[in-house]
């Protein structure tokens, strides 16, 4: 694999980042490398917005170490950087040519160093307010590899477009990837998650899994329950208190035997086939979670 | 029942909003509606719940009272407390004390919320606040349910809560409708809608609709065309139209393969 080949561009080495009393990062260890997508992910409040801002060097780790490009972070370092966040920080009244060379500007780059793919090219003159989600998103990605970053740290880069555009968008992503740009994405998403070379799952502050989703995922299973009634199925179980959802007509239940999901549909009285199917990524994130002490203030 | 939609247009100006779309919400199940930013998901939800009248078609819905609706990003009052919100929305609806008492306790236990009531909806996550949004839109017991984007900006682990109670309400027999942007998610109902520029692209179960694929999907290490591949980590689907000649590795599509799939073949009939 590539991927371990090449240099590490960032990395925490159990940092910590206490606010008051509260451990809002707990000795986490993360690490990106040239080329390499990875994923992070954790429930709101898990940590990583912290993380990444500390990464980045915007907030100082109350503990532990933190490299960016082979140092402790700077304005230098973050100069060699690009980050696209959930907002996008571009200006919705000026058109897609203004808003390139805004960023040109802000970044020291010529305007023709930010590249526009054709359906950006075919509405340069418009407003970006005007464009559409999709096209927005494409346009704050090329404002921040116009400078040629080593690293990229994007927060939910294809959250609200369509099939097609995430798509587009994902291929743009590989494609720096394979120029041997390191990214480093957040995402809520198991779509996104398997586009990702390695994921960083986190709970309640601490890194708590690692690798490929194949990998973390691995073995873990998930009940399945078909039923001709599946809402008394699902009533039963929910009834039951146990983590119970619904995939088209039929129930799934995480974190829990197929043999204790067999007693309680018994003991409603719900005829139903059980089975033990490969776990999601949301439950094993869940189970994860259920682990974890939540705190449900954050 | 089933409550819904046929063949309504909306027109914002010159812009069609939606065209001729239909979608039937049947009582006890969950139906989702997929699409991008400006598909047109929003207005089908307004229209359903009597916000937007369309210039053609008609609508199939409950009286006002039995319509719950959670809005896009919003539902609750963000200065009030949690329990300042149910009491509101509760009055609005002209609930009895009792009913009321006895619905706000069973359903902020069931969102995780009771030990909150009297924090500002300011100071809740973006999941809680969505779970607190869905509280209010079912305070009144609706036959019909319209919830746009539930769950976006909510985290994996709210999701899958926000999830159950969507379930529940199905469950105990109301029709449930949901927009959300990601396709991973529509698979969970027991239909979708697929929404592309204002037009219904694809509808059904969701197998009935990947089995109705155009052409085929493939594997590929280096697509033959680049404008119908997309990634799936570091290997390529690529799409072939009928007729294309085989090649790559044949793969069962998923329901986003789908869709893509159905973009592409929609954009190259109408070029």
């Amino acid at each position: 694999m590539t991927a371990t080949a090449s240099p590490t561009l960032a990395a925490t080495h159990r940092v910590s980042r206490m606010f008051g009393d509260v451990t809002a990062v707990d000795q986490a260890s993360l690490e990106v490398r040239g080329g390499e997508i990875v994923g992070l992910l954790g429930a709101n409040g898990a940590g990583k917005t912290t993380l990444i801002r500390m990464l980045l060097g915007l907030l100082a780790a109350s503990a532990g170490r933190v490299e960016l490009l082979g140092r402790a972070p700077s304005r230098s370092s973050r100069r060699r950087i690009g980050y696209v966040s959930q907002s996008l920080g571009l200006y919705a009244d000026l058109t897609v040519e203004e808003n390139v060379q805004f960023a040109a500007t802000a970044f020291a780059v010529k305007p023709a160093d930010i590249t526009l793919h054709d359906s950006l090219s075919e509405v340069r003159h418009q407003l970006v307010g005007d464009i559409g989600l999709g096209r927005q998103r494409q346009l704050a990605f090329a404002c921040a590899c116009g400078h040629q970053p080593e690293l990229l740290v994007l927060d939910e880069p294809t959250s609200g477009v369509d099939a097609l555009a995430r798509a587009r968008l994902w291929d743009t992503i590989h494609d720096q990837a394979e120029r041997g740009v390191g990214l480093l994405v957040t995402t809520h998403y198991m779509q996104e998650a398997q586009q990702c070379d390695r994921l960083v799952i986190m709970a309640a502050g601490r890194v708590v899994a690692t690798g490929h989703i194949d990998a973390i995922v691995g073995d873990a299973t998930a009940v399945e329950v078909r039923s001709d009634t599946w809402a008394r199925a699902f009533t039963a179980l929910n009834d039951a208190g146990v983590p119970v959802t619904l995939a088209g007509r039929r129930v799934r239940v995480a974190d829990v035997s197929p043999d204790a999901v067999r007693r309680t549909l018994t003991g409603a009285g719900v005829t139903a086939e059980v089975e033990e199917v490969p776990a999601t990524l949301e439950e094993i994130m869940l189970v994860i979670s259920r682990g974890h002490d939540r705190d449900p203030d954050l | 029942m089933t409550f819904g939609a046929e063949h309504i247009t909306v027109r914002f100006g010159d812009v069609h909003a939606l065209q001729d779309v239909t979608l039937d919400v049947p009582t006890g199940a969950v139906t989702a509606v997929v699409g991008g930013d400006g598909a047109g998901k929003s207005t089908l939800m307004r229209c359903l719940v009597g916000k937007v009248v369309p210039e053609q078609g008609s609508l199939r819905r409950p009286p006002k009272q039995q319509v719950g609706y959670l809005p896009s990003g919003s539902g609750s009052w963000r200065d009030l407390t949690v329990d300042e919100n149910v009491e509101f929305v509760g009055r609005v609806y002209r609930l009895s004390r009792s009913a009321l008492d006895g619905r706000r306790s069973e359903l902020l236990r069931a969102a995780g919320l009771l030990d909150v009531g009297n924090r500002l909806v300011r100071n809740l996550s973006g999941g809680m606040r969505q779970k607190l949004g869905f509280v209010l839109a079912m305070l009144h017991r609706p036959a019909l349910v319209v919830l746009d984007e539930p769950s976006t900006g909510v985290d994996p682990v709210s999701r899958v809560e926000l999830w159950r109670m969507i379930a529940e309400t199905a469950a105990d027999g109301a029709a449930v409708v949901m927009s959300t942007t990601y396709v991973d998610e529509a698979e969970r109902a027991s239909a979708v809608l697929v929404l592309d520029e204002g037009r219904a692209a694809l509808s059904g179960r969701p197998d009935e609709v990947i089995a109705a694929i155009p052409g085929r999907v493939v594997q590929v290490a280096h697509p033959a065309d680049r404008r119908h591949a997309w990634r799936r980590g570091r290997s390529f689907h690529e799409w072939l139209p009928d007729g294309s000649p085989a090649r790559g590795n044949p793969v069962l599509p998923d329901l986003e393969d789908t869709i893509v799939a159905e973009m592409l073949y929609a954009r190259e009939v109408s070029r």
